[in-house]
């Protein structure tokens, strides 16, 4: 195992070799001679019930748990199935709010029945994410529709504003249920099969608050250390995630201005029909061809309507999910760096112990020892001993962090480039969808304005106009 | 639909036209109609140049003149194409040429000149005389003129409009010494007088009301298309910045890259299309304005029915109290109220050789009423007899040519259909490759 330790920070292709060469050097030494057990469950991490089993297992096998093969979902591999629908509005004496039915249809044998159907609310699905950021800090979870949502005036309780939210809910959960480690969260399990009762009272267990405190409190603690030597390919995540975020919003930004032309666009053209149709009414030849031509115009007028709305529907919140996504990316590379931090001040403290060791064994000490009336060996012995104490505290714990770190750089790298897969399937079918959709927009009118021109053929011929020869 | 070879058929069945072909469409009907001045003789406004010159105060102007070009017919068909006779003229000049025909043909709907400033203007455009896009389309709009007065039937035949045509020097001298200009001005004085006509023809009533609404709608359909067309352009062009930002971010990723990127370049071109699309929905737009401006032309004629009739209606109403006068006077009765009759009461009746001399008066005046009357009676029924032709004329043409024009309409809408459908296929290509 130590082996691979070493592999994989050198495959890293670590440039800044200095510290983690050197220390996997002091690792070596150590694991010789102190026969520890490298890899344990480390119960303060995580809550129990969200670790997956085969974490037990030693981190070699754990390495390849998160080289995701090629995943071909297709629906014939696929076991659970998971909508979000339905959605209704509670009213109690303190607050109103919306409920979600949640089905569940799945073969999996750790699911007691085959089909469940719960009811949640907006706090459930937070809660579900919380629990598996936990669980999994460098593993990305999709994102959550937001709490509110400011721009537009939009009310919580506006039909619009409730479909859009289902939609993302249900889109949040197909995601998770697609994850090969969250679709076996138990905490995911409880979410998709519990009564209200059962949920709420599993909600209740768990780290609580001050552990979750010490936990931040460690974050900004190793945030304000920063990080030594990032692994080149986490700086080069890091910064195809800042540009990404930019494109994305980008994006974001023009499909909603585009949106907002084309409902002013809209506008106009409303009042572009009636004109036509008014002027009908002072002619007696033009009449016909003016009222079909006010009839198309009006025909035109709902096609771009609905064209509009479909750009809304579907183009605009996915690019809106990926937003989200980009953020999402970056605090889970923020968690990374944390981790890193954490080991590495670690590992510095682990050298400092060693050389204060060392340099014990010096006259200084001795000097100290004869003060207080014990023989120069005497005090020598119980320094040594006691030093040899914390420094083995210290290499507990440092392994631990240092298995932490692996996991976390391990987790991440499979699961960025499943993320990746993810991001470009998502964006290039809703690209397509949108080029499909406004090909057939145009098509329509098309079929609109040929008609028309039918039409004044066939009265051409009809009324035998010589009048165009 | 079975082919029955008339070029109207073949028109419309041909939807890839371009606002130049249906613009010579509408131009060989004109010439087709075949009056015999444009049997022997094509016409056009082939140019235009900016001069600068000393104007009437003695001031530098920049102004544009047109080049009227002029070809025998018989010459371009012989094969041998000489050059054609052409001579520069303004804008004023045209100006002056149609004000002459106003007055010279006061019952003919005479054709309008393009409009003089631009007007229904959207953002894109510029409301600039010098700007070079609304010299282009004075251009069209001049010899489209020219055409319309040389397929007319009866102002085809004007001497005046033949020299406008062909003789470059001392037109201007011709024109100013038929006193047009003084006429001009009477003219449009009177049109624009409050008068109560008693018995207009029902017919004119009719028609003014209708060039009345002809006016409005047009004028609403024009500012509404301005507006639409505005938001139409901010639509085709914030899609350009996709291509921007497609470009971006293609250079950040490794497989999808190409497809984003090649995207990118059919959003480009989706927001350049949007240009020429509307360049040929102004095209449209000056065929609406062209009867914005006939229905003036249309309710002026209307509005000189009710002055003939006007007046023939004043001539008759003089007669009438005239003949009543000499009436009182013959019996001594008094029954109309005159200064003469009250000042007699007053200070005495007339002497019987003052009332021989006043009868007589009245006999002449009432011989001159009513030639005078019976003139102006001919003169109405003259007007309102050939008026009448060329509003019928006006009608038939107005009805093809509006059709006519809704008809390319359709045809732009149908073309900006299948730019749109070549364009976003495309794209859908390239996004499968991302």
């Amino acid at each position: 195992m130590s082996g691979s330790v070493v592999d994989n920070t050198v495959s890293s292709g670590n440039s800044s070799a200095a510290i983690p060469t050197d220390i996997s050097g002091q690792i070596l030494d150590l694991d010789e001679d102190d026969d520890l057990e490298v890899f344990s469950k480390d119960t303060t991490l995580t809550d129990g019930s969200s670790l997956n089993a085969s974490m037990q297992t030693s981190s070699a096998s754990m390495i390849n748990q998160y080289k995701f093969e090629e995943e071909e979902e297709d629906a014939d591999t696929k076991d659970i199935f998971v909508t979000v629908d339905n959605p209704e509005s509670h009213v109690t004496a303190i607050e109103t709010y919306i409920t979600y039915r949640v089905e569940t249809k799945t073969t999996r044998s750790e699911f007691d029945s085959s089909e469940f159907e719960v009811r949640r609310r907006y706090q459930d699905f937070l809660w579900l994410k919380g629990r598996l950021e936990e669980a999994h800090p460098t593993l990305i979870v999709h994102p959550l529709p937001e709490k509110f949502v400011m721009k537009g005036m939009v009310e919580r309780f506006n039909e619009d504003f409730i479909e859009t939210r289902r939609s993302a809910l249900h889109k949040f959960l197909n995601k998770i249920a697609e994850h090969p480690i969250f679709s076996s969260s138990e905490d995911f399990k409880i979410f998709l099969t519990a009564g209200s009762g059962e949920l709420t009272s599993h909600k209740k267990q768990g780290p609580g608050f001050l552990s979750r405190m010490g936990e931040t409190v460690k974050a900004v603690a190793a945030a304000v250390r920063g990080v030594r030597s990032r692994p080149q390919e986490f700086t080069d995540m890091q910064e195809y995630v800042e540009a990404f975020s930019q494109k994305i919003s980008s994006i974001d930004k023009v499909t909603q201005r585009i949106v907002r032309e084309q409902k002013e666009y809209l506008e106009e053209l409303k009042e572009c029909g009636p004109t036509y149709a008014l002027w009908s009414q002072s002619e007696e030849e033009l009449a016909e061809p003016l009222k079909n031509v006010a009839g198309c115009v009006d025909k035109c007028c709902k096609e771009t309507d609905e064209q509009v709305k479909h750009l809304n529907d579907h183009l605009i919140p996915v690019l809106h999910e990926y937003v989200l996504c980009a953020d999402t990316l970056k605090a889970v590379l923020r968690r990374r760096d944390n981790i890193q931090a954490d080991f590495e001040a670690k590992t510095e403290a682990l050298a400092t112990k060693k050389a204060d060791r060392d340099a014990d064994s010096k006259v200084l000490s001795l000097a100290w020892g004869s003060l207080v009336g014990r023989s120069p060996e005497e005090v020598k012995q119980q320094k040594q001993q006691k030093l040899k104490g914390e420094i083995k505290e210290m290499r507990d714990e440092l392994d631990k962090t240092e298995d932490r770190l692996e996991w976390a750089n391990n987790a991440l790298k499979s699961d960025w480039t499943r993320w990746q897969k993810g991001m470009r399937t998502d964006l290039r079918s809703a690209f397509i969808d949108t080029a499909e959709r406004n090909v057939s927009y145009y098509e329509k009118c098309l079929a609109v304005w040929e008609s028309f021109l039918q039409s004044q053929r066939t009265d051409a011929e009809g009324n035998g106009n010589v009048d165009f020869s | 639909m079975a082919d029955s070879g008339s070029e109207y058929i073949a028109v419309i069945g041909n939807t890839d036209l371009t606002p130049s072909e249906s613009e010579n469409n509408l131009k060989n009907t004109m010439v087709e109609k075949g009056t015999s001045l444009l049997k022997k003789m094509e016409i056009s406004v082939a140019e235009a140049e900016k001069r600068t010159g000393k104007n009437a105060v003695n001031m530098q102007e920049t102004y544009t003149v047109y080049l009227i070009e002029t070809r025998p017919v018989d010459a371009a068909s012989e094969g041998t194409n000489p050059v054609p006779d052409s001579l520069w003229r303004r804008y004023s000049e045209f100006e002056q040429l149609r004000n002459y025909l106003l007055v010279t043909y006061p019952f003919l709907v005479v054709p309008p000149l393009p409009e003089k400033r631009a007007e229904f203007v959207w953002h894109k455009l510029s409301a600039d005389n010098m700007d070079p896009d609304f010299v282009e389309r004075r251009r069209v709009g001049l010899e489209n003129f020219l055409l319309r007065v040389a397929s007319h039937p009866d102002l085809s035949t004007d001497k005046i409009f033949y020299s406008f045509l062909t003789e470059e020097n001392g037109w201007k001298e011709t024109v100013f010494e038929t006193g047009f200009q003084a006429k001009a001005d009477s003219r449009l004085k009177a049109l624009n007088a409050t008068f109560r006509v008693k018995n207009p023809d029902k017919r004119f009533a009719e028609m003014k009301h209708y060039g009345d609404e002809l006016q409005s709608v047009i004028s609403q359909l024009l500012r509404v298309r301005a507006r639409a067309a505005d938001r139409l352009y901010g639509v085709y062009k914030v899609h350009g910045n996709y291509g921007r930002v497609f470009s971006e971010w293609s250079a950040i990723e490794k497989e999808m890259g190409d497809g984003l990127q090649s995207a990118g370049h059919h959003m480009d071109a989706y927001a350049a299309s949007v240009d020429d699309i509307l360049e040929e929905e102004e095209h449209y737009a000056d065929q609406l304005k062209e009867y914005l401006f006939y229905a003036d032309a249309l309710r002026a004629v209307c509005r000189k029915h009710e002055l003939t009739q006007y007046e023939l209606e004043m001539a008759a109403q003089d007669l009438t109290s005239k003949k009543q006068q000499r009436e009182e006077l013959a019996t001594g009765t008094i029954r109309t109220f005159s200064l003469k009759g009250m000042t007699s009461k007053l200070f005495g009746q007339e002497t019987p050789e003052q009332r021989e001399a006043k009868l007589k008066m009245l006999e002449t005046q009432i011989e001159e009423g009513e030639e005078l009357v019976k003139e102006r009676n001919g003169e109405c029924e003259e007007f309102v007899k050939s008026a009448w032709v060329d509003i019928e004329r006006f009608k038939e043409q107005k009805d093809h040519d509006l059709r006519e024009a809704l008809i390319s309409y359709a045809i732009m809408q149908i073309s900006m259909c299948k730019k749109g459908i070549q364009v976003w296929n495309n794209a859908k290509e390239c996004f499968s490759k991302m």
